[in-house]
């Protein structure tokens, strides 16, 4: 296998995890909120965080290519503060991967959250303990198959990811090529072989991270 | 002492129905909160434990002020101190028997926690989790668990409710010896006449939302009363 080979892999998997790890920091407060709190514009946040469900990726990335303009605010300001510009850049693609891969973080979350009995929360409340101890020690424990569908969905859409990345990213090898983009490359130039080796790992990695989803949510009740 | 002078809009299946409780309940007391579906006996236990919030009024335990509209003080369940036991025990199933007990506590001590296993017979349950035990036993881990914080005010809310009768009676000598041990108000909701006779030390009798009695068992249910307004089965 050449270098090209694993570098694509090797960028696939990282943009995969790097994708997971911010939307598990930023997506259990965010569950959490939707779960339990009562805000205005509630339905509008809930409907913006799963256009991504029904959106053509090409959509976002437009919007996003938009936004990472140098001529437009958020472009200007990371081109004058961070002398970054995003377009066609591994940061440019994580931040739209993120951006698009938020409905398969939070949607398991939230319904984690939601399917805990309310009462396990108010008997930890009487016993003194704060929402942030009852958060660690009580809610997370008990959503644990629900962490792991949200983690699995998000890491195997982020691998599978073609639309945004190649509209936000194009295809820069060892920058922005990941491997779904990298099929589709090899297909266009007739490498049928290389694009075979590509589509087969695909195939297996996310093959492996479905069934293990489908096997912890058929043995749910792992305390029992 | 506690005393509840309280008001709550409730939704009830039968519509809107305002809760309006006006008590004092002496300390060491053993209080039973009678009546039917949809009275409020939950819906108060609940305000006691701060976990909904009255409209208006004033609830002082002990000189100190749980809630006062008025004043906008309005405590945090975690602040309250009260042992909660819930319908459906509310038992965390990610953690064993003696942890459930042990995370009660605010102080950490394997001491009494041992004391409390031994005092409700769960030694061969410690290390079993929520899911394998028999409704009684759950009942038994659930009030063991109330106490590990050493509450000021015992919540109990139909602890009985979904156990055969067998069970009922054993576990009646449970809910007394757990309320001897907090030595303080405990406040427990059934439906049961017998029970309520057995247990509890006087009664409050809810109906819609509003006390119509209150008093010791002997002199609630009279026949006359029960006649009137309740079954004994």
């Amino acid at each position: 296998m050449d270098t090209d080979f694993i570098n694509t892999l090797l960028l696939t998997g990282r943009l995969a995890f790097w994708t997971t790890f911010i939307l598990i920091v930023i997506g259990f407060p965010l569950a959490y909120l939707l779960a339990y709190r009562r805000f205005p514009l509630k339905a509008v946040v809930e409907a913006l965080i799963s256009m991504p469900l029904v959106l053509p990726p090409t959509v976002l990335g437009f919007y996003m290519l938009v936004a990472y303009s140098p001529q437009n605010g958020f472009g200007k300001f990371m081109a004058e503060h961070f002398n970054t510009r995003l377009a066609f850049s591994f940061e440019g693609v994580l931040i739209a991967s993120v951006l698009f891969s938020l409905p398969f973080m939070i949607q398991p979350l939230q319904n984690g959250l939601t399917s805990i009995p309310k009462s396990y929360r108010e008997a930890s409340y009487t016993l003194g303990k704060s929402q942030f101890t009852t958060f660690i020690r009580v809610l997370i424990p008990n959503m644990i198959p629900s962490i792991i569908t949200a983690v699995a969905m998000t890491f195997a859409h982020c691998i599978g990811e073609f639309g945004v990345v190649i509209m936000v990213g194009g295809n820069i090898p060892a920058e922005t090529r990941v491997a779904s983009i990298a099929i589709y490359d090899e297909v266009q130039a007739m490498n049928y072989h290389v694009a075979n080796q590509y589509s087969f790992i695909l195939f297996i990695v996310s093959l492996i991270i479905l069934t293990v989803i489908y096997s912890i949510n058929g043995k749910k009740k792992i305390f029992f | 002492m506690l005393k509840i002078d309280i008001e709550y809009a409730m939704l009830t299946s039968e519509g809107k129905t305002n809760l309006e409780v006006c008590t004092e309940i002496k300390g060491n007391e053993l209080l039973c909160l009678f009546g039917h579906s949809g009275a409020g006996k939950t819906t108060l236990l609940r305000i006691l434990a701060g976990l909904t919030k009255p409209c208006k009024g004033r609830i002082v335990f002990n000189d100190i002020v749980w809630f006062d509209s008025e004043n906008r003080i309005n405590i945090t369940p975690q602040e309250r101190n009260v042992g909660y036991m819930f319908q459906d025990y509310a038992l965390f199933p990610n953690m064993t028997v003696e942890n459930n007990i042990g995370f009660a506590q605010k102080l950490k001590s394997k001491r009494e926690v041992d004391e409390l296993i031994t005092l409700f017979e769960l030694e061969t349950l410690r290390h079993q989790h929520p899911g394998k035990l028999s409704g009684g036993q759950k009942q038994r881990v659930a009030l063991a668990r109330a106490l590990a914080a050493k509450p000021n005010l015992l919540l109990l809310d139909e602890p009985l409710s979904a156990l055969d009768w067998d069970m009922r009676t054993s576990l009646q000598l449970e809910i007394m010896k757990a309320h001897e041990l907090m030595n303080s108000i405990t406040i427990l909701v059934s439906h049961d006449i017998k029970e309520v006779y057995q247990l509890a030390s006087s009664v409050l009798v809810l109906k819609n939302g509003t006390v119509i009695k209150c008093g010791k068992p002997s002199e609630v249910f009279t026949l006359k009363a029960t006649e009137n307004n309740y079954c004994l089965v």
